[in-house]
């Protein structure tokens, strides 16, 4: 299970790519789409260089104002959902 | 879902390279009457499709057959579809590959690889396929992996093979696979030939069925597992594509448009080729394509059902290949007026007779007279 200290990046078979209609972030991977929305985007976006997910909640507060708290435990949520379908590298 | 006149975004792909193939599987997705689609468009052509389905909104493309493998432009190909920004995803027996090919393709821009293995026993896999390949394939898988492309198995699930459901959980850990797909045979065009020969019993089904849920739950997060259930032991019908030319576009050899990969064997629909007409207005305006969109067509009990916007109907083909009416309710569904055609199906999987002595099997021939 993902917790802050686990340190994650985007496995080889997701890809990040913009939505050519619709400019909306969508993540590829073997046989199925997600359309992601923009606060969603932006997470897997910093799931690289092996950030932690503490890292990645501290990066998304600075940037939005809101409460750290709220934020580290929406990223725990949909990260946690990403691995799940076996999109994260977790270590 | 589709109001008049709105056409639905599809966001995938199916290219049917080639109806060429050295196995012959007697469930085999393509038509029966395969050969009539043997002139196969060019690399131009299919570069053209893959610009095209971009510009409509695919984002997936899945290269398929028969075995693309067989296409000797396949590398351009999937450069072609690569170049497009698609997901590309190549669906194959694994025959004939070796490293230094799967080496060329991943190079072009491939994105993964959809490896089917149709036993582990090596008389089951002849009994279905015609040969056995299984080392062969274990070398392409080895080869996928160490090209670090993902992997996904893919194994075709009837009465032959399906008490190795745990074998086949086994063979995904060991060859690296992300996704397992125990897809049971659905039950159309060489698959409802061979029906009496391939259907299991319920009892099966399910033993079937709870060991993928154990092995799912246990591998959670390394292996993806699906079990897709023969819709003849499900009591709704299938979200057959996602409904009728609505997220899916089939391309086949030959350049038809289709909703699905059956659909050609539904008479009285005229699909239309990318030969003559550009792909955008094939989607949109094709009467073939347009007649079993959205609900407007749906007889009762679907057209008041609450379950028609998860299962769009089920499915066209099998509606007319068993109740001989593309339109009527799909008889998998207990709600439709010919269930009892699925139900004595099932009943006669379940006589001893069936388990001891299976019929013999059709397998996949690529003849002229199907």
């Amino acid at each position: 299970m993902i917790e802050a200290g686990s340190r994650v990046r985007l496995a080889a078979k997701a890809r990040l790519q913009r939505d050519r209609l619709t400019g909306k972030p969508f993540l590829l991977y073997p046989e199925r789409g997600l359309e992601l929305s923009d606060s969603a985007a932006r997470i897997v976006a910093l799931c690289e260089a092996d950030r932690t997910v503490a890292a990645i909640a501290d990066e998304l507060t600075a940037a939005s104002g809101e409460p750290r708290e709220r934020i580290e435990s929406e990223v725990l949520s949909f990260l946690r959902a990403l691995d799940d379908r076996g999109l994260l590298v977790v270590t | 879902m589709t109001a008049a006149g709105e056409t639905p975004r599809p966001y995938t792909l199916v290219a049917e390279l080639t109806y060429r193939c050295p196995l012959a599987c007697g469930y085999c997705s393509n038509p029966l009457d395969l050969a009539r689609h043997s002139a196969e468009l060019d690399t131009l052509a299919w570069t053209r499709v893959f610009a095209d389905a971009a510009a409509l909104g695919v984002l997936q493309a899945n290269l398929t057959g028969g075995e693309p493998l067989v296409r000797a432009d396949l590398t351009a190909l999937v450069a072609a579809a690569h170049a497009q920004n698609l997901y590309v995803n190549l669906i194959t027996s694994g025959i004939p590959a070796d490293r230094a090919r799967l080496a060329e393709l991943a190079a072009a821009g491939l994105d993964s690889i959809q490896l089917s293995v149709q036993d582990v026993d090596a008389h089951g896999a002849a009994w279905i396929a015609g040969r056995d390949d299984l080392d062969a394939k274990l070398e392409v898988a080895a080869a996928v992996r160490a090209l670090d492309l993902p992997l996904t198995l893919n194994v075709v699930i009837h009465r032959g093979n399906i008490a190795r459901v745990g074998e086949f959980v086994a063979l995904a850990e060991r060859i690296g696979a992300g996704r397992l797909e125990l897809a049971n045979t659905q039950y159309l065009g060489w698959a409802l030939a061979n029906r009496d020969a391939l259907l299991p019993a319920r009892a099966e089904i399910d033993r079937a069925r709870d060991v993928a849920a154990a092995a799912a739950e246990r591998l959670r997060g390394k292996i993806e597992i699906l079990f897709v259930r023969p819709d003849y032991y499900a009591d709704r019908p299938r979200a057959c594509m996602d409904g009728w030319a609505r997220r899916y576009i089939v391309i086949t050899p030959d350049g038809l448009v289709l909703p699905c990969h059956q659909a050609t064997s539904i008479a009285g629909l005229d699909f239309e080729t990318v030969r003559d007409r550009p792909l955008a207005d094939i989607w949109n305006d094709s009467p073939a394509l347009r007649r079993f969109r959205g609900e407007d067509w749906m007889p009762a009990p679907c057209r008041t059902c609450d379950e028609r916007h998860a299962d769009f109907g089920g499915c066209r083909c099998q509606a007319f290949a068993l109740a001989g009416d593309a339109a009527a309710t799909d008889p998998a569904c207990a709600l439709s007026p010919r269930h009892q055609l699925v139900r004595d199906a099932r009943a006669r999987a379940e006589l001893p007779a069936a388990a001891a002595a299976p019929p013999p099997i059709r397998l996949r021939r690529m003849r002229t007279s199907a």
